[in-house]
């Protein structure tokens, strides 16, 4: 049983509302929710799960080199993705599909990276300030903390307008956990006191390497080292995520120093499309989270609240279009030309690119001269 | 225009100075950099003109300083990073490498990174182990990365500013042996771009290169070996990446020799590459193979022991000695 005493959890793994002291303070967010956002929270698990199975598909038909899947971990990211505001700036890992799609980011773009065609390469500014993926381990914790830091020296918090103050939130997980870089990253938030939220997905397994082995400690209690507050929370649930969530970015941006919150989940499938994990867990951990699955609470949280059959019916066929659409748009992606390599090396003129790519240009040019 | 003599140290806070007073988006962050001034006093006095929001004291964590730097960057703004000694760097070179130097690669455009690294570097100091090393060579050898080293007070001044001003990260070695001594500085006009080599004395029959800490070594050594009749021309190379060659390439044309100096280890190494670089473009008009005067492929030795591991002019005119007997 990894939930403690301190989860917060207003969905019990049945999709009933939960009531207790803990989750008590939370309780409010959700009651300022509308029925439509309900069932965009909805949505967006239902779609982005399909999307991840089709996405695995490509890969496993040799469409992509790798696919990264995110399955089970989508109210974690759904709670939390809706809870920033537009101003926010968030930093991924890179199994925050979901969230990239919540902020406007095409999931497709995810893909183009898998397939080889690029590092990332969306613009944060014109995608809801999402971040461009980082793949060395915890080293976004740092650039989201300097983020910060310059939100707190552009004087763009604690103004008493949630809607304008700006408050960033950073995606980690377990694995992360253990690297320097996500230490450094809470001492330089805590010492600064910056307008932040550092989000750890705890999906229990670092490839092969399970959360045991990075803590003896539940993660959240780290926090108290560096100086803050740690929060757990049950991160299949999507109500407490979005709540726990929306409250510490509203904390963080009146001001009151950066927040810490575990969310725990499972990495339900592999940690890629490359790995095997039969080789290492036991399938019966799994059928836990299985059974406290995210959507199919939610599912029977709104069907309580009196959502009909009609409406997750709509939602499968629109998944199916989303995976059909994202298919369509794989086989489509056009391959980069070789200017790719030299371009944006740089921002500004520089000898070496000029000469190697004027070089390959030529290189490429004498096989056509040659066929001509 | 005025001219005045100050020291390389005194050259970059002023330089510095400037870039604060010029742009709002300049920061400075580092390890005690602010009351101290930084443990060589390169900042001294900032901290108290612009206050510690401009010039930011930070925990002591190398990785931090750059990872942190690069989000202020993404934010807008122009840091300007101390890292307090040469083998400190390391704590952040996976920052420096992995990030710092292909996030604007990485966003295809949308995004620079106006970050400038400031790295003490280089021996003659006496000081212990970690605190006299070079490493130049592992950031010219990362792409999207921009390296510079002053040699002069000068330079130092100028370079400084010229570094912030540039949208693409810059790592900006400054050559700790050369911190004190004095040189005129002329604020009104730098003279040449940043990344350009520069001739520091005219010659005719060998052509001596080198950056940093060894130009005024290696003019010294010039002028011993014009005392002996020997015209020994001397390239100040002052940016690592990219490398301006023009003025090399000129100069080993009408020299036909060229000894490089450098305190780094010589294996893989700018000496290295600009010899094989210098071999491909002068091949005609070369009297005698590049030679390379460098430091030992060891760790940096006990200080007791640097005169003997560190090129000093005897060691550049042997070389000179040995390239004017082909």
């Amino acid at each position: 049983m990894p939930y403690t005493a301190a989860t917060v959890q207003l969905l019990s793994p049945e999709g009933a509302i939960v009531v207790n002291d803990v989750s008590a303070p939370y309780a409010h967010y959700i009651d300022d929710l509308s029925e439509q956002q309900l069932r965009e929270f909805h949505r967006q698990m239902v779609v982005m799960r399909r999307f991840d199975t089709e996405a695995a598909n490509l890969q496993r038909q040799g469409q992509l080199a790798l696919w990264i899947p995110s399955i089970g971990q989508e109210a974690a990211q759904v709670g939390s993705g809706y809870a920033a505001r537009p101003q926010d700036h968030i930093f991924p890992a890179y199994r925050e599909h979901v969230v990239a799609r919540i902020r406007g980011v095409d999931p497709v773009s995810i893909i183009a990276m898998l397939r080889g065609i690029s590092h990332g390469g969306w613009n944060p500014a014109e995608h809801g300030n999402f971040h461009l993926y980082t793949l060395v381990i915890g080293s976004q914790t740092l650039h989201a903390t300097g983020y910060a830091m310059g939100i707190q020296l552009d004087g763009n918090m604690a103004t008493g307008n949630p809607d304008a103050d700006e408050a960033v939130l950073v995606y980690f997980g377990d694995g992360a956990s253990s690297q320097g870089d996500v230490s450094e990253a809470l001492v330089f938030a805590s010492s600064y006191q910056t307008p932040q939220v550092f989000f750890l997905q705890n999906n229990h397994w670092a490839i092969s390497v399970p959360v045991s082995r990075q803590s003896r400690t539940p993660l959240y209690r780290r926090a108290a080292g560096f100086g803050m507050d740690g929060i757990q929370v049950d991160g299949n649930d999507v109500l407490a995520s979005y709540a726990v969530t929306r409250a510490s970015l509203d904390t963080a941006r009146a001001g009151e120093g950066p927040q810490f919150i575990e969310a725990l989940t499972y990495r339900i499938g592999a940690h890629t499309t490359s790995d095997d994990p039969t080789k290492y867990r036991d399938s019966a951990e799994a059928d836990f989270w299985i059974a406290g699955d995210p959507i199919k609470r939610f599912e029977a949280y709104l069907r309580s609240r009196g959502e009909g059959d009609a409406f997750f019916a709509e939602l499968a066929e629109e998944a199916d279009d989303v995976a059909a659409d994202a298919r369509r748009k794989t086989l489509e992606l056009v391959n980069p030309t070789a200017a790719k390599i030299f371009e944006h090396v740089y921002s500004e003129p520089h000898p070496l690119m000029d000469e190697q790519h004027a070089w390959l240009r030529d290189y490429e040019a004498g096989f056509e001269r040659d066929r001509a | 225009m005025s001219t005045q003599s100050m020291s390389l140290a005194r050259a970059i806070n002023a330089g510095l100075r400037e870039a604060l007073l010029a742009d709002a988006k300049v920061v400075l962050m580092g390890e005690d950099i602010g009351p101290l001034g930084g443990v060589f006093r390169v900042t001294e006095g900032l901290q108290a003109e612009f206050g510690d929001t401009r010039v930011i004291d930070t925990p002591l964590a190398e990785s931090a300083i750059v990872g942190t730097a690069i989000g202020l960057a993404m934010r807008g703004y122009r840091p300007v990073c101390e890292i307090q000694f040469d083998g400190f760097i390391f704590p952040g070179f996976d920052q420096i490498t992995s990030q710092l130097a292909k996030l604007t690669s990485r966003h295809e455009g949308s995004l620079t990174m106006p970050v400038v690294i400031r790295v003490p570097y280089g021996g003659h100091i006496g000081a212990i182990e970690h605190h006299q090393e070079s490493p130049e060579a592992y950031f010219a050898h990362t792409p999207g990365l921009r390296v510079v080293t002053p040699s002069t007070p000068h330079d130092g001044y100028w370079m400084i500013q010229e570094a912030i001003a540039s949208n693409d990260p810059v790592i900006f070695f400054e050559p700790k042996s050369r911190y004190w001594p004095k040189g005129d500085v002329d604020d009104a006009a730098s003279g040449i771009p940043l990344h350009a080599s520069r001739v520091a004395r005219e010659g005719s029959e060998v052509t001596l290169l080198g950056y940093g800490p060894m130009v005024s070594l290696l003019l010294a050594a010039a002028e011993i070996a014009a005392a002996e009749g020997t015209s020994a021309e001397v390239i100040d190379l002052r940016s690592l990446s990219p490398i301006d060659y023009a003025p090399v390439i000129a100069s080993v044309q009408k020299t036909g020799r060229l000894v490089i100096g450098q305190e780094a280890p010589g294996f893989v190494s700018i000496a290295s590459e600009i010899a094989a670089t210098v071999t491909e473009r002068c091949f005609y008009s070369l009297e005698a193979p590049v030679l390379r005067v460098t430091g030992f492929d060891t760790p940096f030795p006990p200080a007791k022991l640097e005169g003997l591991y560190l090129p000093d002019a005897d060691r550049v005119l042997e070389a000179v000695d040995r390239a004017m007997a082909y």
